[in-house]
């Protein structure tokens, strides 16, 4: 989980990978000199064994050991009530840990949280502003509690992020008279305020229209060229297929699956499919062969690839005397592979 | 971990580590802006404005009953009675008498409102996650809270006070005035005087806005935080006036307020309103503590 690239900074020794929580105290203001810009060090967030138990009982995040590399969109999935909100709000420090520690950008959280969190761009669970203030008003007010941002340049900046998520026009509207479409984009526009290493999206499409998905799907893009850190939350499988490169599956508070998007697919169980004519000598080839959970139906003969090559099973059965019409490993659907790492349905587990 | 670490801000993402951490250790104009913000967030709701503006209305109400009232005097009550049969002859005790009446609902009412609403509102609204990802600091964010508070609190006398004045310079015939030792002391020096009395009110407030903060910690419902102090406070007064309570009276947070008429007297009854003003200091104390202690120590999960 931890990478190998600690030794490579600046021969100071840092140490990138999990940090002790608390080893840091929080940084005053000028304890961090301004020296010329390193390599980017170790992955941008990690966690280990990162575990809340609410005080109810419930234990909504466990054992969980994110790691979110540099310059990654990580899509982050799980059904409603995995814990993923309260993953994203441990990561941003709005809740304590139970156990376990957060790395973001290679400062504990939330003990360094001063610090880094400045890097962080974010949007937790929608949107939430002033209802009579106008949208200039409301990222003003949310410039002015940055103690790290130049008062003499807010304007200027306020209005660049208004502009990048196009509301500019809408800038002196009330919050209150917003569309939801509006909101949510005024809420990505919090974490576009200043340059940022790392946003963390929660559910940024959440409520949107199709229009409203694509445009937030663009500007995910668009952030992310510019090698930002995306960590994007959704339960909204197309969506993360589009822009993710990573993908972490949560599932009752617990990391089911982590890696590229490419290794999740090659996780799943894929498939060969033969058409032909004698489906039952080609399934009985297959059952030969050692294929398992073998099923044919209609001049068609399936059966769970495992490991073993598709071009094999061709030669074999034609050896076998099978005439094989058509020969196919579809690729595995992702909201299949979602459903088998989470179980039956996305507002289930709870 | 190293600090070379924390300033290593890649050139991808067009980062100006430069221009940011220069401004670091800006810590002063960054609380200066944060504190004009929350200034700005309490004087420009119209709840709260409506608010001053009942309390600039409420003396001149009183004033024109009084007025009308005055040939017969008036009746009942031990402070506000002797202020009354002054005011016929001086529009100044305007402003004692609406202090008297105001403090004990109406200005408490007030400062419950904007104190019982500054955390809770904040999380009731959402807005709080977001402000404190920015990252606001926690601490920092509830001193800039509490300060607004203080702030509002005094406004909120001061305004009571020159509606009083104006009110009563309008209504009644201005002129030296007359203190409750019976001596008379010239106009400039009582309206001294009753810039003491409203700053000894303010601090009052001040205590009462600490006891809302805390309160507002505890919860996401506004009006739920806001009920709460307002009980508290009455709650007290009337403890205040139960005699078999006397063994409390003096911690009580209400016990003090009405102490004010000490200002009123020669020589002035230091002992009294130190007595008030310790009183204040450590209720503010106390439960500025507990809001710090409860708001840095909660999740945030609103």
């Amino acid at each position: 989980m931890s990478t190998a690239g600690t030794g490579t900074d600046a021969g100071t020794g840092a140490a990138a990978g999990a940090p002790e929580p608390g080893s840091e105290p929080e940084a005053g203001p000028g304890a961090a000199p301004s020296g010329p810009p390193g390599p980017p060090p170790g992955p941008a967030i990690t966690t280990s064994g990162l575990t809340k138990r609410f005080r109810g009982g419930q234990l909504a995040v466990d054992d969980l050991g994110l790691a979110v590399p540099r310059g990654a969109v990580y899509g982050f999935l799980g059904p409603n009530g995995s814990g993923k909100t309260t993953t994203i709000r441990m990561l941003l420090g709005l809740i304590y840990p139970t156990r376990g520690s957060v790395s973001l950008l290679g400062e504990p959280v939330p003990g360094a949280a001063a610090r880094v969190l400045p890097r962080v761009g974010s949007l937790v669970e929608g949107p939430a502003f002033y209802p009579y203030l106008s949208g200039r008003a409301n990222l003003a007010r949310i410039d002015a509690a940055d103690r790290t941002a130049d008062p003499r340049t807010a304007a200027a900046r306020i209005d660049a992020a208004l502009d990048r998520v196009g509301l500019l026009s809408a800038a002196r509207k009330r919050y209150r008279a917003y569309s939801l479409g509006m909101k949510q984009r005024l809420a990505i526009a919090t974490g576009l305020l200043r340059p940022r290493e790392l946003i963390i999206l929660d559910e940024p499409t959440n409520g949107l229209d199709p229009q409203g998905t694509r445009e937030v799907r663009g500007l995910i893009r668009e952030i992310a060229t510019g090698g930002v850190t995306v960590l994007v939350s959704s339960h909204l499988l197309a969506e993360v297929e589009q822009i993710c490169t990573h993908v972490g599956v949560m599932r009752t508070g617990r990391l089911v699956f982590q890696g590229t998007l490419d290794e999740l697919r090659s996780r799943g169980s894929n498939r060969v499919v033969i058409r032909t004519a004698q489906p039952g000598e080609a399934a009985a080839t297959l059952t030969a062969l050692g294929l398992a959970d073998i099923r044919s139906a209609d001049g068609e003969v399936s059966a769970q690839l495992a490991d073993q090559s598709p071009e094999r099973i061709c030669r074999e059965l034609v050896l076998a005397g099978v005439g094989v019409a058509g020969l196919d490993t579809p690729r595995p659907n992702l909201e299949d592979l979602f459903v088998g790492l989470t179980g039956e349905g996305f507002d289930v587990d709870g | 971990m190293s600090t070379a670490e924390a300033t290593a801000v890649p050139a991808a993402g067009g980062a100006r580590p430069a221009d940011q951490l220069a401004r670091t250790p800006g810590a002063v104009p960054g609380w200066l802006r944060l504190f004009r913000s929350e200034l700005r967030l309490v004087f420009r709701r119209l709840r709260n404005l409506a608010l001053l503006a009942a309390l600039a209305a409420l003396p001149v109400l009183l004033g024109i009953a009084l007025r009308l009232a005055a040939p017969r005097g008036g009746g009942g009550g031990d402070a506000g009675s002797s202020f009354i049969s002054q005011l016929a002859g001086n529009g100044v005790f305007l402003a004692f008498i609406a202090i008297t009446l105001m403090i004990a609902l109406v200005l408490p009412l007030a400062v419950a409102v904007v104190s019982g609403d500054s955390v809770a509102g904040e999380a009731g609204m959402g807005t709080l996650r977001y402000l404190l990802t920015v990252p606001v600091g926690r601490t920092r964010l509830i001193a800039a809270k509490y300060a607004a508070i203080v702030v509002f609190g005094l406004s909120a006398c001061c305004v009571v006070v020159a509606a009083s004045l104006a009110t009563g310079a309008a209504l009644f015939p201005i002129g030296p005035v007359t203190l409750l030792s019976g001596n008379t002391v010239p106009l400039g020096q009582g309206l001294l005087r009753v810039l003491f009395v409203t700053l000894y009110v303010a601090a009052a407030m001040a205590a009462l806005g600490a006891i809302g903060l805390a309160v507002s910690t505890f919860t996401e419902h506004p009006i739920g935080a806001i009920a709460t102090v307002l009980v508290l406070a009455v709650v007290s007064e009337i403890a205040d006036n139960i005699p078999q309570f006397a063994a409390v009276h003096p911690y009580l947070p209400s016990h003090w307020w009405l102490f004010f008429d000490s200002l009123l007297r020669t020589p002035i009854l230091t002992s009294d309103l130190l007595h008030g003003l310790l009183s204040f200091g450590l209720y503010a104390v106390i439960f500025c503590s507990i809001a710090w202690a409860r708001f840095t120590s909660t999740d945030v999960t609103a």
